[in-house]
C-alpha cells in the first residue's frame, strides 16, 4: 500500500504506464476456460496492474465477461465448467485456480458489481453490511462505521444517511448500482470486478458511476467489462481487447485507442465491426 | 375485383369474425358462472340442512346415538391434532426436498427422474397412501390406529404439494440475487438461509396452507388405516401439570376426524343424522375456505413487499 502514491504520481505521464509493469496485482497465465466441451477462453495471458482501471473490451461473445467471472470463480457455481492455467494474485502469490483454494475465500478478495443493479430486498444498511457479516463481523459499532465508510466511498452516503433502514428497492436505478458498489467494497477486497455496470443506467447515473470507478482506483484494483468504447477510453488506464476467446492486444488505453498494434483492434475501435 | 365490392366483402367477413368473438365471450361467461354456481349451490344446500344444528353444543358434544345430542367435539379435536402431525412432518420434509432440488441438485437425468416422480406422487389416489400407511406406520412401526399414523399418512399425501410450492417460490427469485450473495462469499446454505428462504416465505406459506386445506378434507386414507367413526373421548392433552409439562401420549391415541364423522352420519338412516352431517360439512367447508382465503391474502402481501 505504501507504493500507492508513487503509482498515482506516475499516472500523470500516461505514456510510461504501459511500459512499467512494476506492480502486477493479478497475473493471468495461459488461462483456458471451458463450458463443458466448448472452449471459451484460449490461452489468455495478461498482468493486471495494481491500483489501476483495466477495461476488457470486445464484441459480444468474445469471452470478456467469462474472463471476469474466472477472477472470482463464479463459474464454479455451475456444473461442467473447467479452468486451465493460473491466476496468481499478488502480493501473496496465491494461484486462485489451484484446487486447494476455496472459491469462497477467492470471492472475499474479489468484489463484484453486476450488469443490472441487484440489491437484496433488505434495507440499505443490511445490503452493505451483508459481506461484513459473512466475514464474521457482528459488533454494531464496527458495522455502523464500515457501512458509513463504504457508502461514503460509493458517493451515496449523503443521499441515504437519513433512511439507512428503508428498503433498498426504493432507491433509483443509479443509486441502487452505487449501493451495489458500496456492498462490494465494504469488505475491503483487493480487486473489484465490474461487469458492464452502467448498461442498465441513464447517462447521468452512468457518469456518476464512472467518476466513482476512477475514484476507487486510489484504493483498489479495478477490472471492468464494457461494451462502451468511449467509457473504456474515459475511465481505464489499461485496455484489453478480446476476440473469439483470445486476448488480441493489451496495453495502455491511450496508446490502444490512438495507435493500436493489431489490425483487429483497429477495426474494432474504429467501428468497422462489433 | 372492384374496390367497393372488395370493401363490402371485407366488412361482411369482419362482422362475422366479430360475432364469433362475441359468441365465445358469452359462452365463456356462462361456463365460468356455472362453475361458481356449483360451489354456491353446494354451500347453500349445506347451510339450509345444517346451519340450524351448528351451535356451541354441537361443537362441545361427543357423538351420540341420539342425533339431537350428538356433536363434533372429538372430530374437530382429532382434525386439529392430525393437522399438527401433518404440518410437523410435511413442512420440514417438503422444504428440505424443495430446497435441495431447486438449489443444490445438479440438472441431470437422475434429478429429471426424481422430478417426474414427485409429480407422479401428487397424482397417486389418496386411498393408496392409506394402504401404505396401514402397512408401514400402523403395523411395521407399530404406531397403531393412532393420530400419529393418520397424520403421517396425510403428510405423505400432501408432501408433493409442499415440494412443488417450495420450488416454485424459490424459482421466482432471480438468479442475480443468488449471484450477489455468492459474489460476497456466501455458501449455498448461507444464500438459502439468509436470502432465498426469507424472500420466498410468502409463496411457501401459501403452498403449505393449500396443502393443509387439502389434507383436512381427506377421509379415504384415514378410513383405510382404521380411524374410528365413533369416539366419545378426547385424546390425552398435550400438556400436563407436572414436569416436563408436555406429553406426547396424544400421538398414540385413537382418533376420529371431521370428514370421518361426517361419513358416519351420512351412512345412517334418519333425517336428523343427515342434518348433523350437513352441519359437520358446513364446518369443514368454512375451515377450508378460510384457509384458502388466508393463502390468497398471504400471496398478495408477499408479492407487494418484494420487488426485484
Amino acid at each position: 500500500m505504501s507504493a500507492a502514491p508513487e503509482i498515482n504520481g506516475r499516472m500523470e505521464s500516461e505514456a510510461s504506464a504501459s511500459d512499467t509493469k512494476a506492480m502486477p496485482k493479478v497475473q493471468i497465465h495461459g488461462l483456458n476456460f471451458f463450458y463443458g466441451t466448448n472452449q471459451v477462453l484460449r490461452s489468455v495471458t495478461m498482468d493486471v496492474p495494481a491500483l489501476k482501471v483495466t477495461a476488457l473490451i470486445g464484441p459480444s461473445g468474445c469471452g470478456k465477461t467469462t474472463l471476469l467471472r474466472c477472477m472470482n470463480r463464479m463459474h464454479d457455481l455451475y456444473l461442467g465448467n473447467r479452468y486451465e492455467g493460473s491466476i496468481v494474485v499478488q502480493p501473496d502469490g496465491t494461484d486462485i485456480l489451484d484446487a486447494s483454494v476455496d472459491p469462497i475465500q477467492v470471492r472475499m478478495r474479489f468484489g463484484m458489481v453486476f450488469q443490472k443493479p441487484n440489491p437484496f430486498p433488505k434495507s440499505i444498511y443490511e445490503n452493505v453490511a451483508y459481506g461484513l457479516r459473512l466475514q464474521g463481523m457482528s459488533r454494531r459499532k464496527e458495522l455502523d462505521e464500515r457501512v458509513e465508510k463504504a457508502l461514503r466511498e460509493a458517493a451515496l452516503w449523503e443521499e441515504v444517511k437519513s433512511r439507512l433502514h428503508q428498503m433498498a428497492h426504493n432507491l433509483s436505478g443509479g443509486q441502487q448500482q452505487r449501493l451495489c458498489i458500496a456492498r462490494a467494497i465494504a469488505t475491503d477486497p483487493d480487486v473489484v470486478l465490474f461487469d458492464e455496470p452502467t448498461s442498465a443506467l441513464d447517462p447521468i447515473a452512468t457518469s456518476k458511476i464512472e467518476e466513482l470507478i476512477v475514484e476507487l482506483k486510489k484504493r483498489v484494483t479495478v477490472m471492468i467489462v464494457t461494451h462502451n468504447l468511449q467509457q473504456a477510453g474515459r475511465i481505464s488506464d489499461m485496455t484489453a481487447f478480446m476476440y473469439l476467446g483470445e486476448l488480441i492486444e493489451f496495453g495502455d488505453t491511450n496508446r490502444m485507442f490512438t495507435n493500436p498494434a493489431k489490425p483487429q483492434t483497429e477495426d474494432y475501435i474504429s467501428g468497422r465491426f462489433g | 375485383m372492384r374496390p367497393d365490392l372488395f370493401h363490402a366483402l371485407q366488412a361482411k367477413r369482419a362482422s362475422r369474425r366479430r360475432s364469433i368473438d362475441q359468441w365465445f365471450r358469452r359462452l365463456g361467461l356462462f361456463l365460468t358462472l356455472t362453475t361458481l354456481g356449483i360451489l354456491g349451490i353446494l354451500l347453500l344446500n349445506l347451510a339450509m340442512n345444517g346451519l340450524a344444528r351448528v351451535d356451541w353444543n354441537f361443537l362441545s358434544s361427543f357423538p351420540s346415538r341420539r342425533a339431537g345430542e350428538a356433536g363434533v367435539l372429538s372430530a374437530w379435536v382429532g382434525t386439529l391434532l392430525l393437522m399438527m402431525v401433518t404440518a410437523g412432518a410435511a413442512i420440514p420434509f417438503g422444504l428440505a426436498a424443495g430446497i435441495y432440488l431447486e438449489e443444490y441438485a445438479p440438472k441431470n437425468r437422475w434429478t429429471d427422474f426424481v422430478e417426474i416422480n414427485i409429480s407422479n406422487l401428487a397424482g397417486v389416489p389418496s386411498i393408496l397412501y392409506g394402504l401404505m400407511a396401514l402397512g408401514l406406520f400402523v403395523y411395521q412401526f407399530r404406531f397403531g390406529q393412532s393420530v400419529l399414523a393418520g397424520g403421517l399418512a396425510l403428510a405423505c399425501l400432501v408432501l408433493p404439494i409442499v415440494i412443488v410450492a417450495t420450488r416454485e417460490a424459490l424459482r421466482t427469485i432471480p438468479s442475480s440475487i443468488r449471484e450477489a450473495a455468492f459474489a460476497l462469499g456466501a455458501t449455498r446454505w448461507q444464500a438459502v438461509w439468509h436470502h432465498l428462504l426469507p424472500y420466498s416465505t410468502g409463496g411457501i406459506a401459501t403452498g403449505v396452507i393449500l396443502a393443509m386445506s387439502r389434507a383436512i378434507g381427506e377421509s379415504a386414507p384415514l378410513i383405510t388405516i382404521g380411524a374410528l367413526t365413533f369416539i366419545a373421548f378426547l385424546p390425552p392433552a398435550p400438556w400436563v401439570d407436572h414436569a416436563p409439562f408436555v406429553s406426547f401420549d396424544w400421538l398414540f391415541s385413537p382418533f376420529t376426524a371431521l370428514p370421518i364423522q361426517m361419513f358416519n352420519w351420512v351412512s345412517r338412516p334418519g333425517e336428523e343424522f343427515q342434518a348433523n352431517a350437513a352441519a359437520a360439512g358446513l364446518i369443514l367447508m368454512v375451515i377450508t375456505l378460510s384457509m384458502n382465503a388466508a393463502a390468497i391474502l398471504l400471496r398478495r402481501r408477499a408479492q407487494r413487499n418484494i420487488t426485484w
